[in-house]
């Protein structure tokens, strides 16, 4: 087990119970683990760093939109290398690399390096949003970006609280697919 | 887009996950495709004529003893795959076991028939009828369990497929049963067994397509 692992499993918890700076702390510091872990691999097979972040974001959306696939009775570790690690592959299945290029990887290889710089993706956050439906646009806008309580949202949009957090948890799903579908070389 | 604004924008206002979601969703859209197939074989097959003989019982009851048994222990290993790195946690020796039973008991069968009834203890009366309606009977438990499967981002898109493909066989080879008349071991084991497999095999061919996420 890797020493970084009781630390991130905590928060990971605690994100799963709706914390929100458990979960900004959780995902900052995913980021960076991310970061070098896909740098890594990219310039081991040849590739540019630049293609780096965006894997990083697609990563960030995955852990973020499947908190509820964690089971808490095992490790984080593996459960975090196994969605990076699919991330690269369906990205070089993309863009036409081969399992061959990524080679065999621990799970601990996921928390190996730690690397914050260079943060922005060629993806513009923005424009992606426009290509959601409306409702769902509106929703994350409200909730993600203004900082309106789910109720508030309701009220100011008049849906009903369940179907904002539904446009919330749909809106994120086809948000990481959008990114999915741009971030090609 | 800067990572540090898209973390900002999902750690604003997050609603708690419920991590008993996977089995639950799983598990329901399973139930599901078994109540389909039941109605299926109700309304398009009909139930074996000699339902109501305490015979005819112990053999229904012994076929669904094997699906069934295929059907929990592949539905166990579904719910773990159905998770990203599940596959850490799978052996698929303990799945092949009902498989290894019924063969065993189907060679033990046959050691004790004359040679020259294998064929009819083999191929019963209806085998082309099974091998073609366990399968296609399979289509529908098999599109609920890979549309719930996919929900939870499976990481070894090739084996969830498979399991899903062997569930929804064992849930179609279930329904199937309760129509059919063919009752030695030897029978159950090469028709339902084969069929049961082709579907795994059909799930694992279709999993990488299907499942991606």
């Amino acid at each position: 087990m890797h020493p970084i692992e009781p630390e991130l499993k905590a928060l990971m918890l605690k994100s799963i119970g709706g914390d929100d700076r458990a979960h900004r702390d959780l995902l900052n510091r995913l980021s960076g683990y991310l970061r070098g872990y896909y740098r890594g691999r990219l310039t081991r097979m040849g590739r540019s760093v630049a293609e780096a972040e965006d894997l990083v974001q697609e990563a960030l959306m995955a852990i973020h939109t499947g908190r509820h696939t964690y089971d808490p009775a095992e490790l984080l570790t593996p459960w975090l290398h196994a969605i990076a690690r699919y991330k690269l592959l369906d990205y070089l299945r993309r863009t036409h690399a081969s399992m061959r290029d990524v080679g065999l990887d621990q799970a601990e290889d996921i928390v190996a390096v730690d690397d914050r710089a260079g943060t922005e993706s060629a993806l513009d956050l923005g424009r992606l949003l426009t290509t959601l439906p409306e409702r769902m646009r509106e929703a994350i806008r409200l909730v993600k970006i203004d900082g309106l309580s789910v109720a508030e949202a309701a009220a100011r949009s008049g849906a009903s609280e369940s179907a904002v957090k539904v446009n919330i948890h749909r809106g994120l799903k086809a948000l990481a697919a959008a990114i999915a579908r741009e971030s090609k070389p | 887009m800067k990572t540090d604004d898209l973390i900002d924008m999902l750690s604003t206002n997050v609603q708690p996950a419920d991590t008993r979601k996977v089995a639950r969703s799983i598990v329901l859209a399973v139930a599901v495709g078994a109540v389909a197939v039941v109605g299926l074989v109700f309304l398009a097959f009909g139930t074996r004529a000699d339902m109501g003989h305490a015979g005819s019982l112990v053999h229904l009851v012994a076929k669904l003893v094997f699906s069934l048994a295929v059907v929990g222990l592949s539905l166990l290993y579904l719910i773990r795959l159905a998770r990203p790195g599940g596959e850490r946690r799978v052996s698929l020796a303990v799945v092949a076991l009902p498989f290894v039973a019924i063969i065993a008991l189907a060679v033990g069968v046959l050691s004790m028939v004359p040679q020259g009834h294998w064929d009819d203890v083999v191929l019963g009366d209806q085998w082309l009828e099974c091998l073609i309606s366990i399968p296609l009977i399979a289509v529908v438990p098999f599109a609920a369990t890979m549309w719930a499967v996919r929900q939870h981002m499976p990481t070894d898109l090739r084996r969830a497929g498979a399991l899903a493909g062997l569930v929804a066989g064992g849930i179609s080879a279930t329904g199937y049963a309760l129509h059919c008349m063919d009752d030695s071991v030897p029978f159950v084991a090469v028709w339902y067994g084969a069929t049961i497999v082709l579907c795994a095999a059909a799930g694992a061919h279709l999993g990488p397509k299907l499942l991606r996420w």
